[in-house]
């Protein structure tokens, strides 16, 4: 395993994902002898696990059973222990494409925070390319630098200790991309110039407040920036439900038949979209809302450097 | 080469040897000219209104005429000059506020400063620009929709993907441009053959396409039921007859020969410069008889160069075959005009467990469809159906709003995560769902229920 290559069957030492159903899962460290609580049993590592392949249906002590998952830059997302606000993948989506990341970029990271990003970025860049991500808390960078080396990551991604407003990212000329998750992202603008190649490169910025992003802007333009672009994206999630409606009795259904009679009178109600089942309903699918949803992470702030 | 953009016409002779993101002006003989940061000249004049109060539209505030501008611009005056004129003679300028004043020069410039900017090709930029300008083509997919689908399909170098779409070869590029020529493609096309019209506009490098693959979708079942090795496996025509006559009867041998030639012969339709080449030697198949001899000559060259080429193609169909029957693919991505249901249940066969599938439509109802039926299938864990919206912001000092929302015509996307199929359980399950759609229904609401 290795979040940058698939592989097929569970080691000792991998990170898994346990999928218990229902959107609920963790993640595991495989390890021989090692026994992992579920509400569905025990599940021991050295039969359970290891020599299985990825996407099994594990069974567990009490009968009741998991599926076990290759770990993603995606499910680690959903799962990883937060030790700051993280970046979810609809964002991350689109600054991976707005920043125009592929194999064999370079990109500068601040900070690192809980490394959500980073996974996906390391994912994207790999195999020749390389992250350099910039996190000015010392036990921050220290814990991902140990993930980093637990997924197997660690020679696609330097980990720097320091303020990125005052010290810049260690690097010169290099970067094809940068990437701004701090609280004065306008601070860090001049380092980010710098920091990308001579022929230019792309930089975002990630900021939850309208006046980040407002002297963000300026100083993106002091700096030469063009191209300069805010944007904000949104998902929406829907629930698959099949719902039925009560036909209302407007009395006439002495008279016809009025579970026929709407059939007949609806074509397009037929298939798969819906069909009435009991006298007096009628029966269709509908992809409706969640009733919460995430209305605001930030605003992302794209520009070139040309 | 003349080349029109934006009702402007221009060689792009000039635009050799500059960098990527140089800004150039079109001059009136159509060549472009490297044009530099400029000194804005038009703020000398500071004096601003603070509101519109005393403003009134009364059409006689330009004292320009229509017929002045285009003797202007028939002089052949730059553009920045005619946008100078047209402020000073406007009366009311003066008097508007500063941001008013602003908006108004934005406005002319974009007129009549006419910069073109040349940038590298990118999936940020192409399917922008294919949003943009013809939507129709890729099914609407926005841009956004399609990074979503990138990352959800953990899209990246060294994996072996299923892509099926028939988005003009948009999905494709972006695919490959995150796998960097690692790993493999195999690109299911209905028809004739794969579209790939937005693909080549990525420039990709040939070694990218080494390892692109193609297979028709038409021959997607008989490869599922394992009908398909016995039709094209032996690469060699002798071969192939004799492999025939040993496994087939007669008659199935005039049956396959027949399918075959139907295929080809749609295949070639996709290949235009091959298609007329083709036409012509089928005619004088025909007539045979009446050409001349040397025609007869050119003929048979051409007949042998055909049927080169299709043991060539036959001999990547099956090697692409191949590669499908290993049945591990690493993802499956989906993005056509048509039904996604059928496409999901039979391509995932090939996809092996713990690896994601992303599934696009325009439209919502599709997807209810396939989340039902997959579910009823099993075999896939995580299904979410979903949709981005996008918002676009202006920001300026004191100016800063949402400039326009785009919502609905990005699309929705149906992911999730194959897992191990129970034994047993699937085929008669999912052949309980074709039958009987009732139960079917029933058995959904409780699954719902659950989730």
């Amino acid at each position: 395993m290795s979040f940058a290559e698939y592989g097929d069957t569970i080691k000792d030492g991998d990170t898994a994902i346990v999928f218990l159903g229902h959107e609920s899962m963790f993640p595991v460290k495989v390890q021989h002898g090692t026994v992992t609580q579920t509400k569905y049993g025990v599940i021991r590592h050295s039969t359970d696990l290891i020599g299985k392949k990825y996407g099994s249906k594990v069974t567990c002590s009490k009968g009741g059973w998991v599926f076990i998952l290759h770990p993603t830059p995606e499910l680690w997302t959903m799962n990883l222990p937060h030790r700051t606000q993280i970046l979810y993948s609809t964002d991350i989506s689109i600054i991976t494409m707005m920043l125009e990341l592929k194999p064999g970029s370079i990109v500068c990271e601040s900070g690192t925070g809980s490394g959500s990003l980073s996974h996906a970025l390391i994912r994207t860049v790999a195999p020749t390319g390389h992250l350099y991500t910039v996190e000015f808390h010392q036990q921050r960078a220290e814990k991902a630098r140990e993930e980093f080396r637990e997924h197997g990551v660690e020679h696609l991604v330097t980990v720097t200790n320091q303020d990125v407003c005052k010290n810049g990212f260690g690097v010169s000329n290099i970067a094809d991309a940068v990437f701004l998750d701090i609280p004065s992202p306008w601070e860090a603008i001049g380092h980010a110039k710098s920091a990308l190649k001579a022929e230019g490169g792309r930089i975002c910025s990630f900021s939850p407040c309208i006046e980040q992003v407002q002297r963000t802007c300026l100083a993106m333009e002091e700096y030469g920036f063009t191209e300069i672009n805010t944007l904000e994206i949104l998902l929406r999630v829907y629930n698959v439900r099949t719902i039925s409606l009560q036909i209302p009795d407007l009395g006439q259904a002495a008279e016809d038949n009025s579970s026929t009679g709407f059939d007949s009178s609806n074509p397009s109600n037929q298939g798969s979209l819906g069909t009435s089942l009991q006298q007096g309903t009628v029966q269709f699918k509908s992809g409706v809302p969640l009733r919460e949803m995430v209305g605001h992470t930030g605003y992302l702030t794209f520009a070139t450097k040309s | 080469r003349k080349i029109i953009f934006e009702k402007q016409w221009f060689y792009l002779d000039n635009a050799i040897g500059h960098t990527y993101g140089t800004t150039f002006e079109v001059t009136s003989g159509g060549n472009l000219q490297p044009k530099q940061e400029v000194e804005e000249s038009t703020t000398e004049t500071k004096e601003a209104g603070t509101d519109n109060r005393n403003i009134v539209d009364d059409g006689k505030s330009q004292k320009l005429t229509h017929d002045d501008i285009k003797a202007l611009k028939d002089k052949g005056i730059k553009g920045q000059e005619i946008v100078q004129q047209l402020i000073e003679n406007s009366t009311t300028f003066r008097d508007k506020t500063e941001f008013a004043q602003d908006k108004y020069i934005k406005k002319k410039k974009k007129k009549y400063e006419a910069v073109i900017t040349i940038v590298k090709p990118s999936t940020r930029i192409l399917s922008t620009m294919y949003y943009a300008r013809e939507p129709g083509k890729i099914n609407h997919l926005r841009y956004d929709t399609l990074a979503q689908m990138l990352t959800l399909g953990n899209i990246r170098a060294g994996n072996k993907m299923i892509v099926m779409e028939t988005c003009a070869g948009l999905v494709l590029g972006a695919v490959m441009e995150r796998m960097g020529g690692y790993g493999s493609i195999i690109q299911m096309y209905p028809g004739g053959g794969p579209v790939r019209a937005a693909t080549s506009c990525f420039g990709f490098p040939k070694p990218f396409f080494d390892n692109l693959h193609e297979f028709p979708l038409s021959k997607v079942d008989s490869l599922l039921s394992g009908t398909f090795s016995t039709e094209t496996l032996p690469s060699e025509p002798e071969d192939n007859v004799l492999a025939e006559e040993e496994s087939n009867g007669l008659t199935d041998e005039k049956q396959i020969s027949l399918q075959e030639t139907e295929e080809e012969s749609t295949t070639e339709t996709a290949m235009e410069i091959n298609q007329t080449e083709e036409q012509d030697t089928m005619d004088i198949n025909v007539e045979d008889a009446v050409c001349k001899e040397n025609k007869e000559k050119e003929n048979k060259d051409n007949v042998r160069e055909k049927q080169r080429k299709q043991w060539e193609r036959r001999k990547k169909l099956i090697e692409t075959a191949a590669l499908l029957t290993e049945k591990n693919a690493d993802g499956l991505i989906v993005a056509s005009k048509f039904h996604p249901t059928p496409l999901l249940l039979s391509l995932l066969e090939f996809v092996a467990p713990s690896r994601p599938f992303v599934v696009y439509c325009q439209y919502k109802e599709p997807l209810l469809d396939c989340y039902t039926k997959l579910r009823e299938r099993g075999g896939v864990i995580n299904l979410k159906l979903s949709e981005t919206w996008l918002r676009n912001y202006q920001v300026l000092p004191d100016r800063s709003h949402p400039k326009l929302t785009m919502s609905g015509g990005g699309g929705y996307l149906l992911s999730g995560i194959t897992v191990v199929l129970d034994k047993g359980k699937p085929d008669s399950s999912h052949l309980e769902a074709l039958k009987m759609e009732e139960p079917s229904s029933k058995r959904c609401k409780v699954q719902d229920l659950h989730c």
